[in-house]
């Protein structure tokens, strides 16, 4: 039989629909693969590969009846990012104070997936609370990218992209509150949706930035992005920010006609800094847009620069107080028994919690405490409606914006270990649409001359999913970047080629 | 904006941290290089901004005040490092 792992979850659909494969050879195929590369790649926390493998035999059962009306993903494998809750399996949020938490609930987003006929392989590898940009913040080692080893596959959901890269799965959940599905995206070659702040679930998502915290998708194409995102979207009672708008089908076009679209270029995000292979990658696609019928129009968003100072103020605020929950008491381990309560908190707090999250939780500290408060987080969020304020201006004249995800491609391991602002000014191009939470596209559209994958990210007003999936799709069947993949150099030359038959 | 290592005491201490003498030094160090970046939010005038409190602009809704099933007492204390009599157990709030 086939490689069934280099099925794209769509096609994998159709094959177990029509009973090419059963759930059992398409899940053992994953789990093979998971056995050979997770030593390398390290894309999980934790696997349940024995329980995914039963699951798989039951869901055979269910396809083998051919019933009209099977849940659509019956037996479909996918990951799961660390810090949504799945109930019996352990989430620890990348952190060592979460080590042995096991929830007793199932976020909204993981229920619906279950609903639909999903089967978990395991958790996947984050940045500890998802606060990072290349997993090296996680407390249980980093996770490798697929295209170059030596290299971090971003973060905060660098596990999950890893994983998808790798075709250790066929898709994965991941979350984004400053660029942690997109910029992961990008250093992986993998497509990924950031949707509108409310458009998913929050209820299970462990809190980070709770006016920024997003659950998205992380898949191998716009195609199968929308068809996993159709399952998770919509509105959720138990998260009070929960979005009421209807979830429109996602249908997506049959042939790469982008007439009449108004492509917004915002001058703001082709800096001095920027790797020039990146730029020209990104330009390229936008070029190649404009073949399909699209209108290239140069735009200004005049407070980007500021959405980096911004953010790095509301976040950290904001984890600071969602994370002051961590103190011995209800969860994980603690450290310092038979002392005082409090020394007990400073103790479990200070000994669990990773460099990253002290420094941030410090931060929000400082922003939030008397004195400092207007000077920092009451400026910050009205620079906040600022940055929304140019997007809403910059929407009256395009129907979406085009950029670069990230200012570089892959980095290497610790090319930012004592720096943590150099390592923020990673996410300088992500920021802005957390900010104004507005939706963002990601998807690869090229690569450097060290073959490590460009991404490019399309950004709409809020709730303009669709649009992003029909113009990213578009671009997908008239390109080949998003079929090029890591470890066989066969299909990666032969993509390479095609692409150069497409210019 | 210069954080010294007295005030990095006071935030630790606000946030229920503690850290080492190496962190403290880390830290305002590395604080102090952020906050001086998050400065430049000054160069903007935003005197008759509202500060941005959702970035949907629509009402939040309240949910029907009925009570609604939940976990029960031993699912929420399984996870706690030290339970007792159907309660979380802690150390002595006060001292000797």
């Amino acid at each position: 039989m086939a490689d069934l792992t280099q099925l794209s979850l769509t096609e994998a659909l159709q094959g177990l629909q029509r009973g090419d494969f059963s759930s059992r050879e398409l899940t053992q195929a994953y789990i093979s693969r998971i056995q050979t590369l997770e030593p390398v790649i390290h894309a999980f926390i934790t696997l349940d590969l024995e329980a995914a493998l039963s699951k798989a035999v039951l869901a055979d059962r269910l396809l083998s009846t051919n019933e009209e009306n099977l849940p659509p993903f019956t037996g479909l494998p996918l990951a799961i990012k660390d810090v949504l809750c799945l109930e019996g399996v352990r989430c620890t949020c990348g952190s060592m104070i979460l080590e042995n938490f096991v929830p007793p609930y199932t976020a909204t987003t993981v229920q619906r997936l279950l609903d639909a006929g999903v089967i978990p392989l395991g958790k996947t590898n984050t940045d500890e609370f998802a606060m990072g940009s290349s997993t090296e913040n996680s407390a249980f080692g980093p996770t490798h990218n697929p295209w170059d080893v030596d290299r971090v596959p971003g973060g905060s959901s660098g596990g999950s992209a890893a994983a998808v890269a790798a075709r250790m799965t066929p898709a994965a959940l991941g979350t984004d509150t400053g660029g942690s599905v997109r910029q992961p995206c990008s250093f992986c070659g993998t497509t990924g949706i950031k949707p509108t702040y409310g458009r998913t679930s929050r209820y299970g998502l462990v809190a980070y930035g709770s006016s920024l915290d997003t659950v998205g998708v992380i898949t191998r194409n716009v195609a199968d992005t929308a068809l996993l995102f159709q399952h998770i979207a919509g509105f959720d009672p138990l998260d009070a920010t929960s979005a009421q708008e209807p979830v429109p089908t996602y249908t997506l076009p049959d042939s790469p006609d982008l007439k009449g679209l108004r492509i917004g270029v915002p001058e703001e995000y082709f800096i001095e800094g920027i790797q020039p292979e990146v730029e020209q990658a990104v330009k390229k696609a936008i070029q190649h847009m404009e073949g399909l019928g699209a209108r290239a129009v140069p735009i200004h968003l005049p407070h980007t620069e500021y959405a980096l100072p911004a953010y790095y103020i509301i976040a950290p605020a904001e984890a600071s107080a969602n994370l002051a929950r961590y103190d011995g008491v209800r969860f994980g381990p603690r450290i310092g028994e038979g002392e005082t309560l409090w020394e007990m908190f400073s103790e479990t707090r200070g000994v669990l919690f990773g460099a990253e999250v002290k420094r941030r939780i410090m931060l929000g500290t400082y922003a939030l405490s008397a004195g400092y408060y207007e000077a920092y987080y009451g400026k910050a969020q009205k620079v906040r409606a600022l940055i929304k304020e140019d997007f809403i201006e910059a929407f009256k004249q395009v129907d979406l914006i085009a950029a670069p995800v990230a200012p570089s491609t892959a980095f290497k391991f610790g090319e930012h270990a004592n720096d943590p602002l150099a390592m923020y000014l990673e996410d300088v191009f992500t920021l802005p649409a957390s900010l104004a939470g507005i939706p963002g596209l990601a998807f690869p559209v090229g690569y450097d001359k060290n073959k490590l994958p460009v991404g490019m990210q399309l950004m709409g007003p809020h709730f303009s999913e669709p649009l992003l999936f029909n113009v990213g799709h578009a671009y997908q069947l008239a390109s080949n970047w998003h079929k090029c993949w890591p470890e066989d150099e066969l299909i990666k030359n032969t993509a390479f080629e095609k692409k150069e038959e497409i210019r | 904006m210069k954080l010294s290592r007295e005030e990095v005491e006071h935030i630790a201490q606000l946030a229920h941290l503690k850290l080492s003498e190496d962190e403290k030094i880390q830290y305002a160090e590395q604080l102090s290089d952020i906050l001086e970046y998050a400065a430049r939010l000054n160069e903007l005038d935003t005197e008759e901004i509202p500060p941005t409190a959702r970035v949907l602009d629509r009402k939040l809704r309240l949910r029907a005040d009925q009570s609604l099933p939940g976990l029960s007492t031993q699912e929420v204390l399984k996870n706690s490092p030290e339970s007792r009599d159907g309660q979380f157990k802690v150390p002595p709030v006060l001292g000797e």
